[in-house]
């Protein structure tokens, strides 16, 4: 009689199922698969997917690369924060650490671009805005991810991973330009 | 000789140690809730950005505090009366080795205090998660361990029940489905500690310096083990839940036992997968292994959640229209008791939970959307619809039925609890319905000010963001205030309530001398025979149209906003 007591039937399992419970399922399970099968073919067909393109590496050796891209393609200044404007195409560095992004970044509209990111010390989010493209930040990985900025403007980098009690001050930026 | 008392108004059967456990378990996760419920005043009036209450650093301790007592303390403490009842009560069983489930209580207590010292010490504002390196002290992480090892302890006395209940022949043929459910979720509870101490003891170790190095993102893998699959602990929980009060409230049976059950085993297989959910958008994962384990296979398990949100209201509706609520497609729900907590409470947890929390929950954990969602406020405002507005609000419901039932107690201020679940349930609708709507606009979670100030480079959200935050924020007190109406109801009735029958007073009423020696008996309890077969009906129609017409309706905004997401999603810089 209810769902508290043992079912009336020993042998339950043979119990046949109403139709409209079949047809929910067969329904619920279609949708599920579709579901399922929109993500390989996002990959196929959808321009937005995360690469799995990282390779391990340490604070020290990520901020030589970063200091090294720095000193070549730097042009300016903001707010004591380098700004640097890399070659198309070029491998792009961006470091997180208490509490800053580093350096901030020129970049070109429709042009793509390697951009690396790791973090100095904790967990940091690149929380980027307001396109709004979120990455975690870890220590220790290099994430390596094509990039083709497609919008000319400015962009706030948030930091959306909490790091500490500055972590509202942790705001980089990158420039898009045509 | 194990002593038991019947409840005359319900029927049940409680065994005396039982007894004892559920009230002490269910009282202690009621005061990690006001103390939850507390905090989140914190949280709301800091986050709403006009009045930006308190300062950073008390900020991030109080939402760690936030979190964890509401997410673990609360419901774990809950469950664990949960799964007493499910075995000893339903199957009118004395329960395995009362001692062990003490000394696993205990053990959960001083876990959930130690771990509460540490974080308003303020040397551990981590948050629940405590990503490493960030490092929290070492009382923290030995907090957690602690309660964690007492929760193993008393889901064992629990499946020890399931066995002496069998060995014992307390009951006829198979277990009742809410048993059936309350093992599910004890068996992803089992997965989820075990988790939990592969990474935390040595997290725990690292603390004190035994061990140098934590990789964090192995921390991250492992902890989300833990950390999501807890919560699903939570969702067989309260599906559970929902089957007893239907059963309870409208004599409801199950729609096919096998379809209900087939579902729960679902959750068995693939529930616990999800961790992914957390690491879609980290460095160096496999794209095969996130898309596979973020979809619980194959969404089996949101197939799983979808019959369960079928088949709960849809016995409902099977029930009332036996009794004559037949007019039209929706007469029976019209007519449900929507004066009464206990079905309100259930009924706004099944709908938020499934139109909300699912949803969102499965827009969010798509592989390639969780990039314009990942640790934005969407985030906590989709598991407030799961945990709060859906496993939360479904507890809440139980607790008015537990009250007469297990307390003898008669509920003090009715009309309070009339309205409880209205203004809670729609207060925390609010808050969620606005922070997913600021979370889209990027606005970040665990974050002091979105103002920035004091940061050297300037970015300003949408103004519109801010109001949604506000009234977001409005929401969420009203949704406060419902829950101060719960605490209000449950304690004062505890407190105050006319007595149902001789009973010890109240602070007797939980360590072990509740009610009158007189009303316990060593007789042991009749058998458990199973449900009384009823002539089925067998019509080529749906039995229950009704529920199918909602279920067409889920169904569609599901479809429509799970594109309208990758509509969104396409906007963004082309990355690969």
């Amino acid at each position: 009689m209810t769902s508290f007591l043992p079912p009336a039937e020993r042998i339950w399992w043979k119990v046949p199922v109403g139709r409209q419970e079949l047809i929910w399922i067969a329904i619920a399970l279609t949708w599920c698969i579709i579901m399922f099968l929109m993500m390989p073919i996002w990959h196929v067909y959808g321009k937005q997917n995360l690469s799995t393109e990282a390779y391990q590496t340490t604070p020290a050796k990520f901020g030589a690369k970063v200091e090294e891209m720095v000193s070549q393609y730097k042009v300016g200044e903001e707010a004591g924060v380098p700004i640097v404007e890399p070659p198309v195409g070029s491998d792009v560095y961006m470091l997180g650490r208490l509490w800053q992004w580093y350096p901030v970044l020129k970049l070109k509209k429709d042009q793509e671009y390697r951009l690396h990111l790791s973090s100095m010390d904790w967990q940091h989010g690149w929380s980027l805005q307001p396109d709004n493209i979120n990455l975690q930040i870890v220590p220790g990985y290099d994430m390596v991810l094509k990039i083709t900025p497609d919008k000319a403007g400015e962009y706030g980098v948030v930091c959306n991973e909490y790091c500490g009690i500055g972590h509202h001050t942790m705001v980089g930026k990158i420039y898009v330009e045509e | 000789m194990a002593e038991f008392r019947e409840c005359p108004d319900s029927g049940f059967y409680f065994h005396k140690s039982a007894e004892s456990l559920m009230k002490i378990n269910a009282v202690t996760g009621v005061v990690a809730l006001l103390v939850a419920g507390l905090l989140a005043i914190g949280v709301i009036l800091t986050r709403w950005q006009e009045v930006h209450w308190l300062p950073a650093d008390k900020f991030y301790m109080v939402l760690t505090g936030h979190g964890i007592n509401a997410l673990i303390f609360w419901i774990i403490f809950f469950e664990m009366a949960i799964l007493h009842f499910a075995a000893s009560t339903l199957l009118r069983c004395r329960l395995a080795t009362p001692r062990w489930a003490w000394a696993g209580y205990f053990l959960m207590l001083i876990g959930a205090i130690m771990n509460n010292v540490a974080v308003f010490s303020g040397n551990s504002s981590v948050m629940m998660t405590s990503y490493v390196p960030m490092q929290a002290e070492p009382h923290f992480y030995l907090g957690l361990i602690l309660f964690a090892v007492g929760a193993l302890i008393q889901v064992f006395v629990f499946f020890g029940t399931l066995v002496v209940a069998q060995q014992e022949k307390t009951y006829e043929g198979s277990v009742p489905l809410v048993t059936f459910g309350a093992i599910t979720a004890a068996i992803i509870a089992v997965f989820t500690i075990a988790s939990g101490a592969i990474i935390l003891i040595p997290t725990f170790l690292w603390s004190i310096g035994y061990i140098s190095h934590i990789d964090a993102e192995m921390y991250r893998v492992i902890w989300w083990g833990l950390g999501h699959s807890s919560q699903q602990i939570n969702v067989s929980a309260h599906v559970s839940v929902w089957y007893l009060l239907a059963g309870i409230l409208f004599g409801a049976k199950p729609m096919s036992e096998k379809v209900s059950r087939f579902a729960f085993l679902l959750y068995i297989f693939f529930l616990q997968l999800a961790s992914a959910h957390h690491i879609l958008v980290d460095p160096g994962i496999s794209t095969e292994w996130k898309i596979f384990n973020t979809s619980y296979a194959m969404y089996l398990a949101v197939l799983a959640s979808m019959i369960h949100g079928l088949t709960v209201p849809g016995a409902i509706e099977v029930a009332q229209r036996k009794k004559g609520l037949t007019k039209g497609l929706y007469e029976w729900l019209r007519k449900a008791p929507w004066g009464n907590p206990v079905f309100s409470g259930m009924f706004i947890s099944l709908v938020t939970f499934g139109f909300i929390g699912g949803i969102t929950g499965v827009v969010m954990g798509t592989e390639q959307i969780n990039l314009i969602i990942h640790n934005t406020i969407y985030v906590p405002a989709h598991f407030h619809a799961t945990v709060v507005t859906g496993t939360t609000l479904a507890f809440m419901a139980l607790t008015y039925l537990l009250i007469p039932v297990l307390f003898r107690r008669q509920m003090i201020l009715p009309w309070v609890a009339k309205m409880q679940p209205y203004v809670f349930g729609g207060g925390m609708t609010i808050m969620i319905l606005f922070m997913l709507g600021a979370g889209t606009l990027g606005v970040s979670r665990r974050h002091w000010d979105m103002d920035f100030a004091g940061a050297l480079m300037a970015f300003e959200y949408p103004a519109i963001a801010y109001t949604l935050m506000a009234v977001g924020a409005i929401g969420g007190l009203l949704g406060i205030l419902g829950g101060g109406m719960y605490l209000l109801v449950t304690v004062g009735s505890l407190l105050f309530g006319k007595k149902l029958e001789p009973s010890a007073g109240f602070l007797e009423s939980f360590v072990g001398k509740a009610l009158d020696p007189s009303v316990y008996s060593v007789k042991k309890p009749d058998l458990l025979a199973m449900a009384p077969k009823e002539e089925e009906e067998h019509t080529s129609g749906f039995e229950a149209p009704g529920t199918f017409g909602l279920a067409m309706l889920l169904l569609v905004t599901f479809v429509v906003y799970y594109f309208i997401n990758w509509k969104y999603l396409a906007s963004v810089w082309p990355l690969g």
